[in-house]
């Protein structure tokens, strides 16, 4: 076992194995940083979302908590003017690519968009940015759940849980830029490809991406 | 002597004993680099090889790279015993049939085409006395466009290969010491000090080791790796082979784009020149290392430039940065620690190792040792790729090197940095070009492209147009610049197209701010420079476009129209009719011309049609109201 740290988080003592990440330090300890693409497992992490910033006393500039190693004596601050600002912003742009109708979606209740924007009180609407949505089909092929890219924030748990702990490998990330999207090997429907429906995507996406179908009723 | 150097002597005196007879013939050097071949350097290089086997003439005609004279392409050097070496810009079929003729055949060296001799001499002025060439101080191009790049003879006879053969004598942590203390800078952009990045490589513990050269150029006006790539592939090998020594690699890598296909055709002939010689290979020199260089040609993605999205794509992943640390020089290629300099960079390292780290410092700055070759683009008299001490200010560059702004208009505004960069204004003109300089002032050094810009430059458009290519190019991952860069690209699509509204260019500058401070990558992170600096100086130029829907620089297609002033129009002459190629411009009763309004796409061609005749086309901004097709 690594050696035991002790490091402050809003004020709060806690300790932790030297060179686990912040994020999830911090989250065991019932502090909540707001976070998408972050998994517990992986030793490289994405950090893609870009909404887990904090405030590190000796470092110059706003750092992502998945990717911070917590050393001893670390003093963290999980909000600060900038860091607020940042965590809105990249809030705000995922949102300004994502189809809202919360009430229409079958994660409503249960989406981490909505639990980010209840503890930082943010909006769940455009307010600043225009809307980048294009909708794209619904692939609605899986007899078990469907698929709603539109709603998607390339958090890329999906795919990792569909690799890592299904084992499968039918879906990934797919084109480039805005284009960027996951799905399964030359965009055919997810029901043609390797995928078992085993549903390890469904319970590792954070919002109405993937969604089991029992729950649409 | 060492063994060593006893080797490497000899393979120079083998190098000048075959380059001895060849080098005292009258000589014939034509730049067939990317850019002479672009402006027809192969068909002069026919011209020359025909003359010559015409008059049955004991002539050698070769091809070298590039002299970095863009704007004077295609160039010819000749070299005949009696004169100086001569150098010819802008040379066509016609002058090459004349030079074969009146010099190489008769004796007369056509002084009426000659630009400046090589050498100094009584008759005629050298590159030296010209403001660029005072101006210029060369050490990595030094060689271009004077040697042939598919003959390492020629490298080897200007002591090419002698600082690896130094190096070879030296424990590698006395050359990681050398380099660090001459204070080199990696060329690529964000200027981390090389020897350091050395250090830390060396000092992992791991079975494989490697060095890889980042030749994946991919900044829209920036050429300087090709040219390099080009003219001149011994240096960067010789760097390259210094590097992989000090650090402890056995095998180096040259990522080069698939877009440079001249560049890799004349790499793998310097590599299969280099191993034939020994220098590459097993056994180096007799030295007992051994190393090994392969080439791996770029994907295509801009992104790749980036050492994350580089190894990636080696690799066989799709070419995206990941999160550092670690850095590649702990934990890169294969997992393993890996160096990744640029051509500009390696190519240093010969020259330092030859003559030590004091005479690299005392070139340039204390902070930016050295020099900065730029590729000098735009609305500047003489285009090309130049070489100058570090600290040289932006007004030098501009006006000394490049000769100052084209057709007397008047400066605005220089790009620096390629489409990462920031764009300075005149008051930054006496800015020292160096790494930190730069920073301060919002720019950067990056790849060192350099876009000039004259008053008919609208800024808005400039940080659209710059914001679009890196837009396209964000591989998608992160938050910020995925939806960042086309949230800002939207609002400025909107200003220059007179839609925007007072509101948007704050919340421009906030998204801005955001998408640098909270990007994962130094792509994402540098996208926003263009817009933040042109916001800073030229924040003005917004406003305009915004709230009087006028484009003051005339240049934003949609906030501008085309009329014809009747007093400079003259009745006799058509020619803007036949230009128009949607029938817009049309002839009055008077006989004086006009243009229909709604038939005009603003494609520009009977304004450049009339320039050189009576000025009468001319744009006004805001745009005329267009009622019922006729224009008041």
């Amino acid at each position: 076992m690594s050696r035991q740290v002790t490091i402050t988080i809003d004020g709060q003592q806690v300790t932790a194995a030297e060179g686990d990440k912040l994020l999830w330090v911090a989250l065991d300890h019932g502090i909540y940083i707001p976070h998408l693409c972050g998994i517990r497992e992986k030793e490289h992490p994405d950090a893609s979302c870009r909404l887990c910033f904090v405030e590190v006393e000796g470092l110059p500039n706003p750092v992502t908590s998945c990717t911070l190693p917590v050393k001893e004596g670390m003093v963290v601050r999980t909000r600060s003017e900038r860091v607020d600002r940042l965590v809105r912003t990249a809030f705000e742009l995922l949102l300004s690519n994502h189809r809202l109708s919360c009430a229409k979606c079958g994660k409503n209740g249960r989406c981490e968009l909505q639990k980010i924007a209840q503890e930082r009180g943010l909006k769940l609407k455009l307010t600043r940015m225009r809307s980048l949505l294009v909708e794209k089909p619904v692939d609605d092929s899986p007899e078990k759940f469907y698929y709603d890219p539109n709603r998607c924030v390339l958090c890329g748990r999906c795919v990792w849980a569909d690799r890592e702990k299904a084992k499968i490998g039918a879906i990934g990330f797919v084109r480039r830029g805005m284009d960027r999207r996951v799905a399964a090997f030359w965009e055919q429907p997810l029901a043609d490809s390797p995928c078992i429906e085993c549903l390890a995507c469904v319970e590792a996406c954070p919002v109405g991406a993937l969604v089991a179908k029992e729950m649409k009723e | 002597m060492s063994a060593v150097l006893e080797r490497y002597e000899a393979l120079k005196r083998q190098a000048e004993q075959t380059l001895t007879a060849r080098l005292e013939k009258p000589r014939v050097l034509v730049g067939t680099a990317t850019c002479g071949r672009a402006a027809g350097a192969l068909k002069v290089l026919e011209v020359f090889r025909e003359g010559v086997a015409q008059h049955g003439l004991d002539v050698e005609v070769e091809e070298v790279g590039c002299l970095g004279y863009c704007y004077a392409e295609p160039t010819v050097i000749i070299y005949k015993p009696g004169f100086p070496p001569l150098c010819y810009m802008n040379v066509d079929e016609g002058i090459a049939s004349r030079l074969v003729t009146d010099y190489l055949v008769g004796g007369d060296p056509c002084f009426d085409f000659a630009y400046a001799a090589l050498e100094p001499n009584d008759v005629f002025p050298t590159l030296a006395d010209y403001p660029r060439g005072f101006s210029e101080q060369r050490i990595i191009l030094a060689d271009c466009g004077l040697i042939n790049p598919e003959d390492i003879n020629q490298y080897l006879q200007r002591d090419g290969y002698r600082a690896l053969a130094k190096a070879l004598s030296m424990a590698p942590e006395e050359i990681i010491g050398e380099i660090k203390a001459s204070g080199l800078r990696g060329r690529g952009g964000a200027g981390f000090p090389t020897g350091v990045k050395w250090e830390i490589c060396r000092s992992k513990e791991a079975d494989e080791k490697y060095v890889i050269c980042n030749a994946d150029e991919g900044d829209p006006g920036a050429f300087m790796d090709r040219a390099l790539l080009e003219s001149t592939p011994h240096q960067l090998l010789e760097g390259l082979i210094i590097a992989g020594y000090a650090v402890g690699a056995k095998q180096g890598y040259i990522y080069v784009r698939a877009e440079y296909p001249l560049a890799i055709e004349r790499l793998k002939t310097a590599l299969a020149q280099a191993r034939e010689k020994g220098l590459l290979g097993e056994n180096i020199l007799g030295s007992g290392f051994s190393f090994a260089i392969d080439l791996f040609q770029g994907s295509g993605a801009f992104v790749c430039g980036e050492e994350t999205a580089l190894i990636a794509s080696m690799e066989g992943r799709a070419g995206i940065p990941s999160h550092r640390p670690p850095f590649p020089a702990e934990k890169g290629f294969r997992g393993k620690p890996t160096v990744i300099n640029n051509v500009k960079t390696l190519s240093y390292v010969p020259h330092i190792i030859r003559n030590g780290a004091e005479w690299f410092r005392s070139i340039g700055t204390p902070s930016s040792p050295g020099t900065a070759v730029l590729a000098l683009a735009g609305k500047v008299v003489g285009t090309g790729l130049v070489e100058v001490p570090m600290g040289t200010t932006l007004r030098t560059l501009i006006y000394d090197v490049g000769g100052g702004i084209k057709n007397d208009k008047a400066f605005k505004a220089v790009q620096i940095g390629g489409p990462s960069g920031g764009c300075l204004p005149e008051s930054a003109l006496d800015l020292p070009i160096d790494f930190d300089s730069l920073q301060q002032a919002g720019a950067m050094m990056g790849s060192g492209g350099v876009v000039v810009l004259d008053e008919d430059d609208c800024m808005v458009e400039i940080a659209r147009y710059f914001l679009e290519f890196t837009q396209k190019e964000s591989c998608g991952k992160c938050t910020f610049c995925r939806l960042g860069t086309r949230q800002m690209l939207e609002i400025l699509t909107d200003i220059t197209k007179g839609r925007g509204k007072l509101e948007d260019i704050d919340l421009l500058q906030e998204i801005a701010e955001d998408v640098k401070a909270g990007s994962l990558c130094g792509l994402g992170k540098t996208a926003p420079n263009p817009v933040l600096t042109t916001l800073r100086f030229f924040r003005h130029e917004y406003e305009i476009h915004v709230k009087e829907g006028r484009c003051p620089a005339l240049m934003c297609k949609d906030l501008i129209s085309y009329v014809i002033d009747p007093k400079k129009c003259r009745k006799l002459c058509d020619a803007c009719v036949g230009s128009c190629p949607v029938e817009a411009v049309y002839t009055r009763p008077d006989q004086l011309k006009a243009i229909d309004l709604e038939k005009c796409v603003k494609c520009d061609n009977c304004l450049v049609t009339c320039l050189p005749l009576y000025q009468a086309v001319i744009k006004v901004s805001p745009p005329l109201k267009v009622e019922g097709g006729q224009d008041k």
